[in-house]
């Protein structure tokens, strides 16, 4: 049941966002970081415990996953895309 | 660069009015081909910015989801499905097996019922030379459309060298088929009605349920090309009676080099199989079957299956984003297809009095194309857009738009404007475009020998 307290929940997501942020990729950087937030407002009123424990674990699972990926990222980065840079036209 | 583009449009309008009889088409076939060498493919230097990828028809980014689920089989889980006595082979096909059940979770279909292949492309010359050629004794009419994809329509070039006879329907200015002129077309000679779900070039949405439920009171097998529509639109073969459908891999998020055919078992289609072998993938497919590929395509459509919806929402509220602001700046800009009967997604726009290709350079820092990847290379206009009685001039102006997954609400704004910019520019440039603020109606002039 701890595991469902909304310290946890919190926790998680903060973790998630700084990984996210991570993401050398504009394209996949935001899609993390949109994802994750739309995610996790859209499970804002699950109260079963069960529901609650599962959508945890694939946060969990997503947060590893993330992580991989930000460092495959880095090791095979490229330039960035053209609306990274101070807008100026 | 510009006083060239400046220079060599001159040039072309003064011959346009004052040699000899050329057509619009002629003229804009001319800087077409000029312009043509101007786009010169090259790799971007090293702080070059990247452009902004809005071609999502042509292929799309592979979802990191889809590349975690891959990389364990490329490093470690490298054995052979197909080998029976060790741990390598019994783990790559236990893989092999979960995500040929994702992918047909996705159709609704029967794991059994899906055939992994190399692509959407030799998923459609296998169903439709497959069915054809099985079936030959008695039946020996296939019906097809003019805006199919190419392999669609190479195949039945070939079916026809073989003495087959294929009917081409035609399709309507918004871009569907008229089910009459269907109905009236099957006969019983007919064993093969092929129709893509969504095209490529235009996201017209065809009204499959339909046709297969015409299909199948008929006794016609039906195939579909749904490697633009599965993973954007849900899709059931069960609901609409399809036979036959090709997925492509690439298209959904995942991997290139891997796509599948779903072969319906009940009521049994039989196919002739193109590749021979040691009788993998139920004898219609010999071959290894690419494990690390199809683990990867599994994970892209199990993903896709999970975000359906939300893509989807996402992907029309951009593409109404970059039509509503597109069209409400710049006049005389027309959508190719049905308004109403499509996927969001993709969005073809004709920019009259600008060369498409000359729009295309123009807006370099965003990846655009016009018309589909594999006719970029010819000159002509797209044959789908010519099937959908598009003018000449517009035709030659049209430029595809994808939005997908990953599209970001900057990127689109970005496009749109720097849109609209290039095309108030190019249109100053351009001698017809005065002659329309004039007043003058271009179909009237009279272009004349000199």
């Amino acid at each position: 049941m701890a595991s469902c307290s909304r310290a946890q929940v919190i926790s998680l997501y903060r973790m998630l966002m700084k990984e996210s942020k991570q993401f050398p990729s504009y394209n996949y950087r935001t899609y993390a970081l949109r994802r994750v937030k739309d995610g996790f407002r859209e499970n804002l009123h699950v109260d079963n415990p069960k529901t609650l424990d599962v959508l945890l674990n694939q946060a969990r699972e997503n947060l590893a996953l993330i992580k991989r990926q930000v460092s495959i990222g880095h090791l095979y980065s490229a330039q960035k895309t053209i609306v990274e840079k101070e807008p100026h036209l | 660069m510009m006083n060239r583009i400046i220079s060599s449009k001159l040039v072309d309008s003064m011959c346009v009015i004052s040699s000899r009889r050329l057509s619009f088409a002629q003229s804009a076939v001319n800087t077409v081909q000029k312009q043509k060498e101007l786009i010169k493919s090259r790799e971007l230097e090293k702080d070059e910015l990247r452009p902004l990828y809005m071609d999502f028809q042509a292929t799309t980014p592979m979802d990191p989801r889809v590349l975690d689920a891959m990389l364990p089989y490329q490093v470690n889980y490298y054995g052979n499905p197909h080998s029976r006595t060790h741990a390598y082979g019994w783990e790559s096909e236990t893989a092999m097996e979960k995500a040929r059940k994702q992918v047909a979770d996705l159709i609704g279909a029967d794991p059994r019922e899906i055939v992994f292949t190399s692509g959407a492309t030799e998923s459609n010359n296998m169903s439709i030379k497959g069915v054809a050629r099985f079936y030959k004794a008695k039946k020996n009419h296939i019906i097809t459309t003019q805006t199919e994809h190419k392999c669609v329509l190479d195949s039945c070039r070939i079916l026809e060298a073989e003495g087959f006879e294929v009917t081409y329907l035609p399709v309507k200015n918004n871009g569907l088929i008229d089910l009459k002129q269907l109905q009236e077309r099957i006969s019983p000679h007919t064993s093969l009605v092929s129709i893509m779900t969504v095209n490529n070039e235009i996201g017209v949405k065809q009204p499959i349920e339909e046709i297969g439920h015409l299909c199948r009171s008929k006794n016609v097998f039906f195939h579909t090309d749904a490697a633009q529509a599965v993973g954007k639109i849900p899709i059931n073969v069960n609901d609409w009676k399809v036979d036959l459908m090709s997925i492509s891999g690439h298209k959904i998020y995942g991997p290139k080099g891997v796509g599948a055919l779903y072969v319906r078992r009940r009521p049994r289609v039989r196919i002739e199989p193109l590749q021979n072998g040691g009788g993998q993938e139920r004898g219609l497919r010999s071959g290894t079957v690419p494990t690390p590929l199809v683990v990867g395509f599994g994970a892209a459509c199990e993903i896709a299956q999970q975000e359906l919806e939300y893509d989807h929402k996402r992907v029309t509220v951009l593409a109404n984003r970059l039509v509503q602001k597109i069209m409400s700046e710049i006049p005389d800009v027309v959508m190719n297809g049905d308004p109403e009967q499509r996927y969001p997604g993709c969005i073809n726009l004709s920019f009259a009095y600008v060369e498409g290709e000359s729009l295309l350079m123009a807006l370099k820092d965003v990846a655009l194309s016009s018309g589909s990847a594999c006719t970029s290379a010819s000159l002509e206009p797209s044959y789908v857009l010519r099937a959908i009685g598009a003018d000449e001039d517009l035709a030659h102006s049209s430029i595809r738009f994808g939005i997908g997954r990953f599209t970001t609400e900057e990127e689109v704004d970005y496009t749109v404007e720097k849109c609209i910019q290039q095309v108030k520019r190019l249109r100053e440039m351009s001698p017809l475009w005065e002659m329309v603020q004039e007043g003058i109606d271009l179909k009237s002039i009279k272009w004349t020998q000199h």
